[in-house]
């Protein structure tokens, strides 16, 4: 058996017994019942009976508005938590197990340290995975269930945002290999910081039509392009009309290119790398 | 190929910042030996261990492992370790946990189960095997910890003071495996500084101090082999004390304990016999051994590791 896959094991049964998977779920279930609760309310509320008796299709249209942005709104959510829970599990890996000493007696097994590092990655893959699936999974599903409508490419948006987690995860481990749990974790949620201001800066710049403002959005997605995959999942999956009118806070009004996909997909592999080097290179 | 030394270092160094852990280690270790490694709090001892099983890089120098050279994947399957921090992975079962290790190791898993449950047994851990290592006490995380070191029947082991966290009868129970070590021709290299340890399971022993390598010598060749013993005894008449030169030199009165050196352990029953032969009252011989204590504060300094 592959160390790699011993090791990603090792990660998924750890998460399972020290309960961050039961946190993550509990964590879940009840945003989805909020979320429920809340889409119910506003679904059944005011507003439709706003526009009781007018035309059908423009109740249709309306309709189909409300439960897209609410849908976005909604995924924001689990975006987020999704790149909360990938910080934290990349945070306490490497620093942690360097700290307490654990990690002495696995890197002097015949094994190679990238493994290490490769192991304990595809091990959060593994678990990330099947917790945005069940978060989006329910979001998606609840709206379906109450007003029967579902986004438009709800795949491409949803690996989006797997891929934000992964990179989120991903810069944790590589700080991880260098810096203690703390730090990490600061450094980590200070550059999802930046990311998320970079992110509103070019949103009200392309409002308002100022490229400065769009340029400087988009040099913070070179340094972090999380919150750009987010944008383009959010722009992927956004009603028609509201891509048209750009109105949504929650969506994309100016959309980053695929070209910043690519770029996010090498700055993870970039930094996959140096997590090895950073980890072969350290006493321990 | 018993030819190869199990270790064999040649100037190795590391330096910490500006403080030079270890200055200059050169050792060769032969396959089969037991060799302790001694030296106060601070000497470099686990740095110098942590340089032979890679977990750090030395500034500069070499070293080889049964032949290869440092840091090589393949001849790790044959190396065991016990770090002195031994803290691990607590969430796991005591069996659970020697099963990652042994897969780690790359045993396959109809061999590693018979290891598991021969180590569990001979640690005595066979009652806890299905217990997390969350609830272990130290000495029982350090047995869990030795066991994980055996797994893969090293030839070459090492033990980062093995029975820190182990009570009298945990610290024969590691005596007796580094015995049996031996006898299987596992090289032990064993870091301590617990001088007693070390006496009874060594062959050589290297004192180390200030990152320097001070002394090494063949516990066997301490006094030629001769034993210092001492009597406690009555009714002794100056002509039965002198007549006593036959067997030994060095005769004195230490308080009631007639001290005297022989030239080995057989004499001590001829002593006997003489002695109640002559009509004294023998209530007690005993072998003094070598006083390696002496000799660490002769070597090292009485300001340790200060």
């Amino acid at each position: 058996m592959s160390a790699i896959f011993i090791l990603a094991r090792m990660t998924f049964v750890q998460a399972i017994r020290r309960r961050i998977v039961l946190t993550g779920l509990l964590l879940g279930i009840c945003f989805l019942v909020i979320f429920s609760i809340g889409f119910h309310m506003i679904n059944t509320g005011s507003i439709t009976s706003l526009v009781a008796g007018e035309d059908i299709g423009i109740q249709h249209i309306i309709n189909t508005e409300k439960s897209n942005g609410l849908f976005l709104a909604g995924l924001y959510a689990v975006a987020f938590l999704g790149i909360a829970m990938a910080a934290l599990l990349g945070a306490d890996t490497l620093a942690g197990e360097i700290n307490s000493g654990t990690i002495q007696v696995i890197v002097t097994k015949p094994i190679r340290r990238s493994e290490v590092v490769f192991g304990k990655w595809l091990g959060f893959a593994g678990l990330l995975g099947p917790y945005l699936l069940l978060l989006a999974g329910g979001t998606t599903l609840s709206i379906l269930l109450q007003s029967g409508y579902v986004a438009p490419h709800l795949f491409v948006g949803l690996a989006l945002i797997y891929l934000e987690s992964l990179l989120v995860m991903t810069i944790s481990m590589l700080c991880s290999s260098r810096f203690s749990a703390l730090a990490t974790g600061g450094v980590v949620f200070g550059l999802y910081g930046l990311a998320f201001i970079g992110g509103w800066i070019e949103q009200i710049g392309a409002v308002l039509n100022s490229q400065t403002a769009v340029q400087v959005g988009i040099l913070t997605s070179l340094i972090i392009p999380s919150e750009s995959l987010w944008r383009r999942a959010a722009y992927e999956m956004q009603s028609p009309l509201s891509g048209l009118l750009g109105i949504s806070p929650f969506g994309a009004t100016s959309v980053p290119s695929l070209l910043m996909v690519a770029y996010a997909v090498v700055y993870l592999l970039v930094a996959l790398g140096l997590t090895v080097y950073v980890f072969q290179k350290r006493d321990l | 190929m018993p030819s190869v030394p199990a270790i064999e270092t040649s100037q190795l160094r590391k330096v910490f910042g500006d403080n030079a852990a270890v200055k200059s280690l050169t050792l060769q270790i032969q396959q089969g030996e037991a060799f302790g490694f001694l030296g106060p709090n601070g000497a470099g001892k686990t740095t110098s261990i942590k340089m032979l099983v890679g977990l750090i890089t030395p500034t500069s120098g070499r070293a080889s492992l049964l032949g290869a050279p440092l840091g090589d994947r393949i001849t790790r399957a044959r190396i065991g370790f016990l770090p002195e921090h031994f803290r691990f992975q607590d969430w796991l079962t005591a069996r659970e946990f020697l099963t990652l290790h042994g897969q780690l190791f790359g045993m396959e898993r109809r061999h590693l189960t018979v290891r598991i449950d021969e180590l569990l047994e001979r640690v005595g851990l066979n009652g806890f095997r299905d217990r997390p290592l969350s609830i272990f006490s130290k000495g029982m995380l350090q047995r869990i910890g030795l066991a994980q070191a055996l797994l893969n029947q090293p030839a070459l082991v090492f033990l980062d003071e093995p029975t820190s966290g182990l009570d009298p009868v945990g610290r024969i129970l590691v005596r007796d495996i580094i015995r049996e070590l031996r006898e299987q021709g596992t090289c032990v290299f064993l870091n301590s500084h617990l001088l007693s340890e070390i006496e009874v399971t060594c062959d050589r022993v290297a004192f180390i101090s200030h990152g320097e390598l001070i002394r090494v010598l063949e516990l066997a060749s301490l006094n030629n082999g001769r034993i210092t013993a001492a009597v406690r005894v009555e009714g002794l008449s100056p002509e039965t004390v002198s007549g006593l030169s036959t067997w030994g030199e060095d005769i004195r009165w230490e308080g009631n304990h007639l001290i005297l050196t022989v030239q080995n352990e057989s004499a001590l029953p001829e002593i006997n016999r003489y002695l109640v032969t002559h009509g004294a009252s023998v209530y007690e011989i005993s072998p003094k051994h070598i006083s390696l204590e002496e000799l660490f504060v002769e070597t090292v300094g009485k300001e340790g590791g200060l």
